[in-house]
């Protein structure tokens, strides 16, 4: 038998590693923060590793959670072993087909990473109220607490299915435990053979559905039998703990880690006791070691088998001498007398307490912690002990939080408790991009495979996907480590970016006497002078040993860029003392060559210059002993901000969120718009500077710019005071306004360096050919003269609407935009669009977005990029699930459609009043153009104006939604994950109701989200996640499945291609008064792609024919029209050409030549199939039929 | 009369001096075997590029690292690939499969023009099976402090290691861009080479009108180019004793006998396989055969150098560069 090894890796890789090994198919769908379980299942396959039975599992990508589960159903019942993982929202898709699994004694295991469900807010973090959502399905909930207990816990779930029949869902605290770097004993394959009883499998095969051996499952019962055939499986769910119990004792027999149903810890006579389930348990665990050491009577239960709860078994666990029990729930249940596992303790305790010789029933009190990964740390444990010490304790509380509007948290001293000093800990501030992770990462593997220490490594990253802060927290300890909560009190402290000294509090985590390692420009004798006061204070204070590094310079020379990892790793080992350097340095070596040495002996090289320059580039700093410097570090928030913005948004963009109470936020999830603007990130190294000289004003660069970061404005010669004096405009060329100004405005701190203006930017110098009208030039070089500029151009008036052609690509770039500065990725191919459209029509829109890309950089906290014109108009938002926003979308213009009508009645009525001239114009209005808009806006006024005085209950009525009738813009916006895998039935409905609602996927072709996952979208011959071999299928034609309807107006788009057909599409489908979908192609970091050139690029996927433009107007299928209109060139560039400068195709042909010259072969014919159809689409001749096509509106 | 067309180039014996230099004709194995079956004697892959391997792996790695670990819904973006064929890894593959399929003395070629960790492929072409190394050396000096000795001392350094690491035999393929081509040339052998290919021709750059963009090309050689090799060929031989390949603007039979009378053990063609197919080699053989025949010739060696500088008759000739009348002697030399 091979030896068990001891690996360092993160819960879902632990689940993994038994799933995959035990299952012969895996049926997937890509959620966060289960996703990775899924990815390597498939990459796993994908190369031919099998599992215990030595074939390969078949992993299978579904459409949803929903198709998964449905997929899992089918699988089980044909006889096959089985497993799926999911988390959240997709559990809940789950849930109807989990039912119908456990009522047909099917064994499975569903692997869950557990995830907080949406309710005010979508929160990817974990707690256990999706688990706790599917208590009645019927299914075995088995918990791990730890990364090892994952690996444990998915094999006792796989090995007891088989035997119960009941299906197990096996659960984990998501991010916490899915995502934490621990050092595990990793089972063999050995091992896993031997938890998996043959005989069992044979038994699942012998019931399942087969020809020679016909059954019927699944039928339809009436009252006379129904209750008593539910009732025959109540032997099956009494045997599942005894059967739990039996695989735990097997497993223990073959690994040594003995489990229990429920498992005591802490002092055998206590009489205080918790009792949960989850990772916590690890904060819990520290806290009760410290009391019992204090000499105080704590412990706690672990809830393992949590679904069926054996009574006994629990109280049997339970000292007899427990007076006081607080059940701990990482859920809530508004309006419950108690969370779940609350209740259920509660329940067991009455039931059977006495009768198992306890005496008094104990006390019992419920608590919530840890809700979307709430900090759960054992300074609060202790605080909860301390409750339940008093005579009286609060009977239900809520611990983490200061909750100040119902009282109920219990207030915890921070500082109560502290981790045994030989436990090392370390936390490193990073850039995403600077590699940070992926280093510490290495450094926790390094310590966790070669050294008898154990290592645990847990990431912490920001919601933003340009210039994302990550912060590493580790730990090196001689036990295992079991503690559950991030490190804030560090022996170590980096700061891998030196500008973060001025923007966040990082010392604050450091140790008196700890080591402080900051990545500086400055060297020893220069740094003290350039750090913020509150920096020089901590350092003196708490006397820490501060080196610096000048780990860009260190990097550079070893010609690896801006990736500074590698320095600060060293340096890390050279200071810390964690490992002797010498040793350290040969096990950095190790894990470079190992890590990177199939990318080749250069990649490798140069890590290893790195690694030997790092050492002497790094220095002690000896500084005074008193603070010097009088600068402070720069606020949260930037300009005038609002009330709300500064008590609540600026802290949590501080950091601080956690200090918010209860009363600080809003009690629906409401937030206002108009905040991204405060956030000043600058995160540019270089910004794009305007050569006024040599513009020909087309203002591609406004319209291209993802971030709205760069913008064009017009105006008269004496607007705006105070202009400063590095201002630039130019004489306006257009005829419409004469005697005009124009200006190119960078937005310098909210660029995010893309480039992509440039890129697209036609105008070239005369002389020097490489230079441009706009040319990407260093910021700091330009910083303050643009800061001035930007805000004194602000402050010049935007044009009246009503007079550009917004039909136009400059004309739609005079308009302002009302989405601006998103976290989008640097390049993103996304937001121009969604900027596009809240320039033509973000005055008057509601949207509805799918959960995704653009429901993150549009409304994840802290601030959002939805912003309000100086009229305080703008977009008002919503996210309502992945799955349903097209229905959403649907319901919003149906209230609007209501409330249009109810108010026109209410005009009627109460024409009296306000003169039935006006009222009539106001029913009649056209409202094609902006000037009708305004011409309403102005009569819609008028009205207010009437109805001031009026105390009729008609206008009481009229007067909230009067505004209705000034024309409603609705769009649902989604990317291609939503439309075309998990949305499309929703969406497939919403195209066929006339409704106008105006549908703008976002077209990535990949989940783009999630990391990369194929979608339906996803070009056949692209490698994607769940697509390792190349995608096999074509890509499914949306567009034309619209079309076919008749009735719905769509367009396929490209910005990047044909500008001025993008902007004719959006207002073709804003005006069209049915449904209107446009297809936009977004290009995106998962293409593998130059983002700066991403844009031009398009134009080669539409040169190509792997995306053509084209626009189906229905108002044009009438009398012999021809509706579809083919707005690109037959194509003119090889498929393969287009697709080589892309790595999601090239990689392909690296990984499988073979493979790839086959696919890339079928995608050209693919084009050329499309292309043939799209040309004879263009010459067909439709008449609809007039009453089908009226809309209703 | 029979008439011998064998020939060595690199101490490999070739049935006859015409062989397929590096062109899209011989990236693949079916390629090879389609250029052995129209007549080649051996064949020179198309380069593997130091820049190609360099840039190849530092892509990849950055592909995996750009925005990995960044974002907590998406710790990565493309699927781990756990084998990659590299460029590199498809190329020694080629050779390997090449090796396996057809009979004819394959030699493997690398590009680059600095010595480091790239070179390691030398020594993996070696291990695949390549009968020999063609080092193709190019470097376009911008810097107006580099002289022109440290640009050949680029050249020697890197050919130096390679030979270090190889023990098949090397050619040294390079550009004439040299103010002592003869000098160069021997420094060269001095360094380890086994043979000389005449001459390089590059990519060439050009303008894009419509985008203002340079645009970098490869025009198809033209018959009065191998008069360059044919010149260069001429003065060597008689100075050094290593292979000498003519390449360059090969198309006719003329090209081909012209150029092994000034001393050039094979002749390598590409243009005109591009331009005719590979068939045209099979054709040329005759044509030198019968040529041969016709003017009473042997053998190749026979006839090898035999207008080389040291043995044509009018050895001023090649070193003429501008057109001037003919200088006219009405007198025998006086010591004669």
């Amino acid at each position: 038998m091979s030896e068990r090894q001891f690996v360092t890796v993160d819960g879902n890789d632990a689940v993994t590693h038994v799933a995959h090994q035990v299952s012969e198919v895996i049926a997937i769908y890509p959620i966060t923060p289960a996703s990775p379980m899924g990815e390597l299942a498939d990459a796993w396959s994908s190369v031919g590793r099998t599992n215990i039975w030595g074939v390969v599992p078949d992993v299978v990508e579904m459409q949803s959670e929903g198709g998964a589960s449905a997929a899992v159903h089918g699988a089980i019942q044909a006889g096959a072993l089985t497993t799926t993982f999911t988390a959240s929202q997709g559990l809940l898709l789950m849930i109807p087909t989990m039912f119908k699994v456990a009522g047909e004694l099917t064994p499975t295991v569903l692997h869950v990473s557990a995830r907080t469900l949406a309710t005010h807010a979508l929160s990817i973090f974990g707690d256990h109220s999706d688990v706790m959502s599917v208590r009645s399905t019927g299914w075995a909930l088995l918990a791990a607490n730890s990364v090892q207990e994952v690996q444990d816990m998915a094999m006792i779930a796989h090995a007891a299915t088989l035997k119960c029949r009941v299906p197990f869902l096996h659960f984990f605290d998501g991010f916490r435990t899915s995502h934490e770097v621990n050092k595990i004993e990793q089972l063999t394959t050995e091992d896993i053979r031997a938890m998996i009883d043959e005989e069992l499998v044979v038994a699942h095969r012998m019931r399942a559905m087969n020809p020679d051996r016909p059954v019927l499952r699944g039928t339809a019962q009436n009252p006379d039998v129904f209750f008593q055939a539910r009732e025959a499986c109540n032997p099956f769910y009494d045997a599942v703990p005894r059967i739990v119990q039996e695989t735990m004792d097997r497993f223990a027999k073959l690994v040594g880690r003995q489990y229990h149903l429920f498992d005591y810890a802490g002092d055998p006579q206590a009489t205080r006791v918790i009792v949960m389930m989850g990772s916590g348990a690890g904060a819990v665990e520290e806290a009760v070691s410290e009391l019992n050491r204090r000499g105080e009577k704590v412990g706690l239960l672990k809830v393992r088998l949590f679904r069926p709860f054996l009574t006994e078994a629990f109280l049997a666990a339970l000292p007899k001498t427990v007076q006081k029990i607080a059940v701990l729930d990482r859920t809530k249940e508004p309006g419950a007398i108690g969370e779940p596992l609350y209740q259920d303790v509660a329940t067991a305790l009455v039931d059977g307490w006495q009768a198992a010789g306890g005496g008094a029933l104990p006390t019992i009190i419920g608590g919530r912690y840890g809700l979307s990964s709430k900090e759960f740390t054992p300074s609060m444990v202790l605080r909860i002990y301390e409750e339940l010490a008093k005579p009286a304790p609060q009977k239900r509380f809520t611990i983490g939080i200061v909750d100040d509007v119902t009282n109920l948290s219990l207030r915890w001293d921070p500082d109560a408790f502290s981790e045994p000093a030989d436990v090392k800990r370390a936390v490193f501030y990073g850039l995403g991009s600077d590699g940070t992770v992926g280093a510490t990462k290495n450094s926790v593997k390094i310590i966790g495979e070669n050294t008898p220490l154990h290592a645990q490594g847990y990431f912490v990253y920001d919601s933003k996907k340009a210039g994302s802060v990550t912060v590493s927290h580790v730990r090196f300890s001689p036990r295992e480590i079991a503690a559950s909560y991030l490190v804030d009190r560090a022996n170590f402290v980096a700061c891998h970016q030196f500008n973060f000294v001025e923007r966040m509090d990082m010392l604050s985590a450091a140790l008196p006497g700890a080591t402080f390692l900051l990545n500086s420009p400055f060297g020893p004798n220069e740094v003290w002078d350039q750090l913020p006061g509150e920096v020089q204070q901590q350092i003196v204070e708490k006397k820490l040993k501060f080196y610096v590094v000048d780990a860009l310079e260190v990097a550079r020379n070893a010609g690896l860029g801006g990736r500074i990892n590698t320095v600060m790793q060293t340096c890390f080992f050279a200071i810390s003392g964690v490992l002797p350097p010498a040793e350290a340095i040969g096990e950095i070596k190790n894990a470079i060559k190992k890590t990177w040495g199939r990318r080749g002996e250069a990649v490798v090289q140069k890590n290893f210059a790195a690694v030997d320059a790092s050492v002497a580039g790094l220095h002690e700093v000896n500084y005074p002993q008193t603070v010097t410097s009088s600068r402070k570090r720069l606020p949260s928030v930037f300009g005038d901000v609002s009330d709300f913005v500064q008590r609540v948004t600026s802290l949590i963009l501080a950091g601080k969120g956690d200090l918010l109470p209860v009363s600080a936020l809003p009690v629906d999830g409401t937030f206002p718009t108009a905040t991204a603007k405060v956030e000043k990130r600058s995160i540019a190294q270089d910004i794009p500077i305007w050569d006024a000289s040599i513009c020909i004003q087309c203002g591609l660069c406004s319209l291209v710019c993802p971030h709205a970061a760069i913008r064009m404005k017009i105006y008269g010669p004496a607007s705006g005071n105070g202009k400063p004096s590095g201002f630039v405009s130019t004489p306006y060329r257009g005829k419409e306004y004469v005697d005009q100004l124009l200006t190119i405005q960078v937005a310098p701190d909210d660029c995010t360096g893309c480039g992509v203006c440039v890129d697209v930017c036609p105008a070239k110098s005369k002389e020097v050919a490489k230079h441009k009208a706009i040319n990407m030039r260093p910021k700091m070089e330009h910083l303050e003269r643009e800061r001035a500029s930007f805000d004194y151009f602000l402050g010049l008036p935007d044009l009246d609407r009503t007079t550009v052609k917004s039909d136009t690509v400059k004309g739609s770039q005079m308009l302002e935009p009302l989405f601006e500065y998103s976290g989008a990725c640097a390049g993103c191919g996304e937001t121009p669009y969604v900027k596009l459209m809240s320039q033509l029509f973000g005055d008057r829109a509601l949207i509805g977005n799918a959960t995704g890309c653009s429901s993150i950089y549009g409304g994840n906290l802290p601030t959002t990029p939805y912003t309000v014109n100086r009229d305080g108009r703008g977009p008002t938002w919503n996210n309502s699930l992945f799955e349903d926003i097209a229905e959403f979308g649907l319901g919003l213009r149906l209230a609007v459609d209501h409330q249009r009508v109810f108010a026109m009645h209410l005009l009627r009525e109460l024409s009296g009043e306000i003169g039935g001239d006006l009222v009539e114009s106001l029913i009649q209005a056209p409202q094609l153009t902006e000037d009708d808009i305004q011409t309403q806006r102005n009569r819609v006024a008028q009205v207010h104006q009437c109805l001031a005085q009026s105390k009729s209950p008609a206008a009481a009525r009229l007067r909230p939604i009067l505004e209705s009738l000034v024309k409603r813009s609705v769009w649902i916006v989604g990317g291609d994950g939503w439309a075309y895998d998990i949305g499309f039935g929703g969406l497939d409905h919403v195209l066929t109701t006339g409704r106008d609602v105006n549908i703008l996927v976002l077209d990535t072709g990949v989940y783009s989200n999630t990391g990369g996952q194929a979608s339906k979208s996803t070009p056949r011959g692209a490698v994607a996640k769940f697509a390792s071999a190349g995608k096999p299928a074509r890509r499914k034609d949306l567009g034309m499945l619209a079309v076919s309807y008749g009735s719905v107006y769509v367009a396929q788009v490209a910005m990047g291609s044909n500008p001025a057909q993008t902007v004719r599409a959006f207002h073709e489908a804003e005006s069209y008064p049915g449904v209107s979908l446009i297809l936009a192609y977004s290009h995106c970091i998962a293409h593998g792609i130059n983002m700066e050139t991403g844009m031009t690029h398009q134009k080669d996927a539409v040169n190509s024919g792997f995306w053509p433009l084209y626009r189906y107007d229905p108002r044009e299928a009438h009398e012999g029209g021809s509706p579809f209109h083919l707005d690109s060139r037959k194509p003119k560039v090889p498929f393969k050409e287009f697709a080589m400068q892309e790595a999601r195709f090239a990689m392909l042909s690296r990984s499988d030549p073979e493979g790839a010259e086959r696919l890339f072969k079928m995608a050209q014919q693919d084009i050329d199939d499309q292309w043939n159809y799209y040309e004879q689409m263009a010459s067909v001749k439709r008449a609809l039929a007039t009453e089908s096509d009226e809309v209703k509106s | 009369m029979s008439i011998d067309l064998s020939t060595k180039y690199l101490g490999i014996k070739l049935a006859h001096p015409l062989m397929a230099s590096a062109s899209p004709l011989s990236v693949t194995v079916e390629g090879i075997q389609r250029l052995e079956e129209s007549g080649a004697a051996a064949v020179v892959m198309p380069s593997l590029f130091e820049e190609q391997i360099l840039h190849e792996e530092q892509e990849m790695q950055r592909l995996y690292e750009f925005k990995s670990e960044s974002f907590a819904e998406s710790l990565s973006y493309f699927p781990e690939a756990e084998e990659f064929r590299s460029a590199p890894q498809e190329y020694l593959t080629t050779i390997t499969e090449a090796k396996k399929k057809v009979s004819l003395p394959v030699i493997a070629s690398l590009n680059g023009c600095s010595v480091g960790g790239w070179t390691s492929y030398a020594k993996l072409m070696q291990e695949a099976g390549a009968d020999g190394l063609e080092l193709n050396v190019y470097f376009v000096p911008t810097d107006p402090q580099m002289s022109g000795t440290d640009v050949e001392r680029r050249y020697i350094d890197l050919v130096a290691s390679v030979r270090q690491t190889v023990s098949i035999p090397l050619a040294v393929k390079f550009g004439t861009n040299f103010s002592s081509v003869p000098h160069f040339a021997q420094q060269l052998a001095d360094a380890g080479a086994t043979g000389l290919v005449m001459f390089n021709r590059w990519l060439e750059p050009d303008i894009d009108l419509e985008k203002l963009q340079i645009t970098p090309n490869l025009v198809l050689s033209n018959r009065y180019e191998m008069r360059v090799p044919l010149r260069w060929i001429a003065i060597l031989r008689e100075h050094l004793s290593i292979s000498l390949a003519a390449t360059s603007g090969v198309h006719y039979a003329e090209d081909l006998i012209k150029l092994i009378l000034a001393g050039a053990d094979v002749v390598m063609m590409a243009s005109a396989l591009l331009k005719y197919g590979p068939e045209t080699l099979g054709k040329l053989r005759e044509d030198l055969r019968v040529w041969m025949e016709e003017n009473e010739y042997e053998s190749v060696a026979q006839m090898k150098g035999s207008m080389s500088r040291a043995n044509c008759p009018q050895p001023s000739e090649l070193e003429r560069g501008n057109y001037m009348k003919a200088l006219v002697s009405y007198t025998a030399p006086m010591d004669i």
